[in-house]
């Protein structure tokens, strides 16, 4: 089976649980079990191979260029993970499905669990390290899924949390090693990377990547001092517990450093880090186990003091202490599972998991009873179970090994290890099935059912099958060794056999066994000590580092976003110019090549007119009529400006679009208040104006740097001009920019104008919904200017209408070769329309209206968007524009360029938006107590009306 | 001739900066539209500055402006002009909603005490 279907099939089956459990909790298991089924049968498909020394790959390039490139491999080492997973999977489905009781959501499990499994197999079969990331992370979101299972229990989502941060940190450690490690070599292949040994350690970026990788596998695999996510992860259902936290996910961590050996080990850092941390987490964590009364802290405990014990051979960078890890990554994968499963069921038929409830269950669960036993001597390290095998093989591992200098530090740590190791396992078995029978147990413990039992058994039959015949599996230990070792070193000779002879591992063996037997007798007055000592609280470090980190946060979040947009503008604005200023002057520049524009006197007036108006308006911007009056000052100036810089098109479009602004913000000022009040104090005031003259000095300074400047790289604009008039067909090149080079840009700009006037249109129907139209009805008039639509502006307007809308047409049609164009004609038009508006009166122009603006819009966009779909009838790309020349007599010839069509398009849409936005405003302003007019113009009547006339002057 | 516009442009960026930083509505829009011009003049003024060049093609003639900034700036000014009426409306619906044109959340008590009337 390929290997993309391997790792594909779990995420894919992970949409079905969901819905398979609508017929019924075994169709919805049997699904589960069967799409793991598959991908375990497709996996077993390169069993030859792979035991034959192949490695098989599959791989597409995905994003070569960023070295991301989808590519899996597996070799013994990736098998034989991907096998555990697969196949302690098919059990914990197995087990799963009588363990859940009717009031968990099945499917939803199912869906987790497929999802953390497709992520496992993608960690062990990845051949980029950067789609390892992702696989990786996904196992920890997946796992935080699965630990917050029970999303009823307050320990499930502490746990859950807690598993997320810590497993989460450590992954983004290991982002930032991946890509060290990626940079020093210069590919993300792990099967690359795997080959230059020598030069990732002699990089001088190898210590801080190691450090990082290290940082993530320590996280994952709960080594010292991050080892306390685990106990509290077992707020889970069991089978997660068993699943995640004795065969795979905690073995990620250890995968990784198996994997990266051949490149990472054998240097001094790397035996004192992992090594030193392996050792300390394994006898720390198994002393804490030995206390812990709850039956699954305990195998937490003893599970993180294993994978340290793993973890400090594959620290020993010899070839022999690899495979002592290989083969106890397998041996406690079987009894480590095995024994949750049997505390799940210890927990599901007793009602409890507390050990000082339970004892005496040996003849009420005998079928339990048996599993426990075997597998609990098993990690005890007795002989004929397989724990005995991978235990010896670690402690003579250990006697070669020195640390701190010292040969006896290991092997001693190592042998109280697994004293205290032994004692647990003792305890385990002891308190919960000896002793005598009680008569308080919470439920009635029995035996459970054949599918509750039978995964756990299964498991126990590999421990002792392995235990009595080690043989069977030296090919696998074998091969999987060799893909951990690499190039780096020899596979060892060695066999794994049961009898080594009277040797000094043996006689540690023998000592952990005996003083295990003997702590345990000893427990009561231990325990007592041990509680009144106060056992070490990691949580509780954990929990204050957490708060403090959050703490901060709010405070950084609460000064820099406190919700004032003030505050986010000046921050902005500060930010701004103090990164311009560094960038400025710690950059280099060229020196100032360019011939300065003489000054011309006319240039000065405009400019004096600019300053002084924007300096005034500033000085009285509490004036808002006044504002207006100034800003439209400054519009012209600036449009004058830009026809002085030969600019033409934009002269036209500034002075077109500063007359519909003008015209908006006075429709806006009809209801807005019409002076703004002091509101900031003066100190404020400063503090504003020292952020804004910063702010000017750095804007003007830039540009006058970059205009006393050549440039850097030839602009592109000289093929702009050279292709305007043969490639484009017009002569003015800007509005061939527009139209027809950078044609897309303009029809997504048309279509952001048009959505623009739309979401206008849209407040303004909520606005008259709602409560507001009554108090805009009911506003009371202020100053009435005498006539609301004066003779002389109706008369004016109506006959200049034409007029404009002539020259819009003319200045459209001429677009495409001289000063012009669609944007330009649309303002024009569109003015000409809103002076009728403006003269007589919202009512009487929208009775006039035929085509609703947004309909204009639309038009415009699909207009220009058919134009550019034309050229595909033509087998060009979209908007590719063609033109010709006709001649029709009596005229003279003349151009006609698809490009028109495009241009019809943008006028449409902006004489639609601005008609849109500018009509939005106007349909505000009804009020209730004055009477629609159906006039053109209108008389003021209170003038005509002799009454009233009275109390007003004329 | 660099030096003046150089300036203008400093002119308007402090004016709309400072406008900006109001505490009510108005202000903020037109500091917002001053913003544009200065932004727009910037853009323009990256082509480099060149006085009566030719603008259009014509026969003859080899030295002409350079037509992309200002084919860039020129949607550039439309768009502000589209972005301008957005935000005045978004405060103008604001304030008729809540009578109340403050840019930032008052609090609560300064609010009773002042009491905005429409």
């Amino acid at each position: 089976m390929s290997l993309f279907l391997i790792v594909a099939l779990p995420f894919l089956g992970a949409l079905l649980p969901g819905l398979m459990i609508r017929a019924g909790r075994s169709a919805c298991a049997s699904t589960t079990l069967f799409i793991t089924l598959l991908a375990f049968i497709g996996l077993m498909t390169h069993l030859p191979a792979v035991m034959a020394g192949e490695v098989v790959t599959a791989g597409i390039d995905w994003l070569p260029a960023l070295g991301l490139n989808f590519n899996l491999f597996v070799d013994g080492l990736g098998l034989f993970f991907a096998a555990l997973i697969l196949g302690i999977g098919l059990l914990i489905i197995t087990y799963a499905r009588f363990y859940l009781s009717r009031d968990d959501n099945m499917g939803e499990f199912y869906t987790y669990l497929l999802l953390f499994q497709g992520a496992m197999v993608g960690i062990v079969l990845c051949d980029n390290i950067l789609m390892l990331l992702v696989f990786w992370e996904l196992t920890s979101l997946s796992s935080f899924l699965l630990i917050g299972f029970w999303k009823h229990l307050p320990e499930g989502r502490q746990g859950a949390r807690m598993a997320l941060a810590v497993t989460g940190m450590g992954g983004l450690a290991m982002i930032g090693g991946m890509l060290l490690l990626g940079q020093i070599v210069g590919s993300y292949d792990l099967t690359v990377i795997l080959e230059h040994r020598d030069e990732i350690q002699a990089s001088p970026l190898y210590v801080p990547a190691l450090l990082l990788i290290l940082l993530g596998c320590f996280t994952k695999s709960a080594q010292f001092p991050f080892h306390f996510w685990l106990p509290h992860a077992m707020a889970a259902p069991t089978p997660v517990s068993a699943y995640l936290h004795s065969a795979t996910m905690v073995k990620a961590g250890i995968f990784l450093m198996a994997r990266m050996w051949p490149v990472l080990s054998g240097t001094e850092i790397w035996v004192v880090l992992v090594t030193g941390i392996g050792l300390l987490t394994m006898v720390m964590a198994a002393v804490i186990a030995l206390f812990k009364n709850d039956l699954k802290a305990l195998l937490a405990f003893s599970t993180v003091s294993h994978l340290g014990l793993i973890t400090m051979l594959l620290g020993t960078g010899t070839a022999f202490g690899a495979m002592a890890a290989v083969f106890h990554i397998l041996n406690h994968a079987t009894f480590k599972a095995a024994l949750f499963m049997s505390a799940g069921i210890v927990d599901h038929e007793a009602g409890t998991r507390d050990i000082t409830r339970l004892g005496g269950l040996r003849r009420l669960m005998p079928v339990t009873f048996v599993i426990a036993t075997i597998a609990s001597l098993s990690m005890a390290g007795i002989p004929f179970f397989n724990g005995f095998l991978s235990k010896e093989m670690m402690l003579e591992e250990t006697l070669h090994t020195t640390l701190f200098g010292s040969p006896y530090l290991v092997p001693v740590l190592a042998t109280v290890g697994a004293l205290f190791s032994a004692a647990y396992s003792f305890r385990y078995v002891a308190h919960t099935f000896l002793g005598k029978e009680r008569d308080d147990y919470p439920g009635h413990p029995h035996d459970p059912g054949f599918g509750m039992w039978a995964p756990p058994a299964l498991l126990v039959v590999l421990v002792v099958g392995i235990g009595v015949a080690p043989f069977l599996a030296e090919p696998l230990v074998k091969q999987v060794t060799a893909a951990v070792l690499g190039n780096a070193a020899e596979l060892p000779y060695a066999h794994l056999k049961i009898w080594h002879g009277l040797n000094t591992a043996l006689a540690m063996s023998a000592a952990a066994v005996v003083g295990g037997l003997l702590l345990l007798l000893a427990f009561a007055p231990l325990a007592r000590a041990w509680a009144a000592g106060g056992p070490p609280a990691a949580k509780t470090l954990y929990d204050g580092v957490i708060w403090a980190a959050v703490t901060v946060a709010q405070r950084i979040t609460g000064r820099l976003h406190d919700g004032a947009l003030t505050r986010y503008a000046a921050i902005f604005a500060v930010t701004v110019v103090a990164v311009g200023a560094h960038a400025w002057f710690s950059g280099r520049t060229g020196a100032p090549a360019r011939e300065m524009l003489p000054i011309q006197p006319m240039a000065v007036v405009g400019w004096v007119l600019l300053v002084a108006a924007t300096g005034v308006l500033i000085y009285n911007h509490r004036n808002r009529f006044l504002v207006l009056v100034l800003m439209g000052i400054v519009g012209l100036v600036i449009s004058v400006g830009f026809a002085l810089f030969s600019a033409p098109d934009l002269a036209l479009t500034q002075l077109s679009v500063e007359v519909v602004t003008v015209i908006l913000l006075l429709l806006a000022l009809n209801f807005l208040p019409r002076t703004t009040p002091v509101q900031s104090p003066p100190g404020r005031r400063f503090r504003d104006g020292v952020i804004s003259i910063a702010a000017g000095l750095g804007a003007g300074g830039l540009i006058y740097a970059l205009m006393i400047r050549d440039f850097v790289a030839a602009p592109i604009s000289g093929y702009h001009l050279e292709n305007s008039y043969y490639g484009g067909g017009g002569t003015n090149v800007v509005n061939v920019i527009l139209v027809d080079f950078r044609g897309f840009d303009t029809f997504g700009e048309i279509i952001v104008l048009g959505i623009a006037a739309l979401i206008i249109y849209a407040i303004t129907e909520a606005l008259l919904s709602s409560p507001v139209r009554a108090r805009l009805l009911n506003r009371p008039i202020e100053d009435v200017a005498g006539d609301a639509h004066p003779m002389m502006m109706v008369v004016v307007t109506r006959v200049m209408m034409p007029v404009v809308l002539l020259v819009g047409v003319y200045i459209f049609l001429r677009g495409h070769n001289e000063p012009g164009g669609g944007f330009i004609a649309g303002l024009v038009v569109a003015i000409a329309v809103v002076m009728q508006y403006m003269a007589s009166g919202y009512a009487w122009a929208d009775a006039r209206q035929r085509y609703p603006y947004h309909g204009i819009i639309g038009t415009g966009v699909l207009v220009a968007g058919l134009t550019g779909i034309g050229a595909w009838f033509f087998g060009s790309e979209f908007l590719t524009s063609a033109f010709g020349y006709f001649r029709i007599p009596p005229f003279q010839k003349f151009e006609l360029a698809t490009a028109m069509g495009f241009d019809l398009g943008v006028f449409l849409c902006v004489v639609g938006a601005v008609m849109l936005s500018l009509e939005s405003f106007s349909r505000l302003a009804r009020r209730s107590d004055t009477e629609v007019s159906e006039y053109a113009m209108d008389i003021d009547p209170s003038r005509d009306d002799p009454d009233a006339a009275d109390g007003k002057e004329g | 001739m660099e030096l003046l516009l150089a300036s203008a442009v400093g002119v308007l960026t402090a004016a709309g900066v400072y406008l900006v930083l109001r505490l009510r509505t108005f202000p903020v829009i037109v500091g917002t539209a001053f913003l544009s011009y200065a932004v727009n003049v910037f853009l323009f003024a990256s082509g480099r500055l060149t006085m009566n060049k030719a603008p259009v093609l014509q026969e003859g003639v080899a030295d002409y402006t350079d037509p992309l900034p200002q084919a860039l700036v020129l949607t550039a000014i439309v768009i502000s002009f589209g972005m301008t009426a957005v935000v005045v409306m978004v405060a103008l619906g604001a304030f008729l909603s809540s009578q109340d044109d403050h840019i930032d959340d008052q609090p609560a008590e300064a609010e009773d005490g002042k009491g905005t009337a429409p």
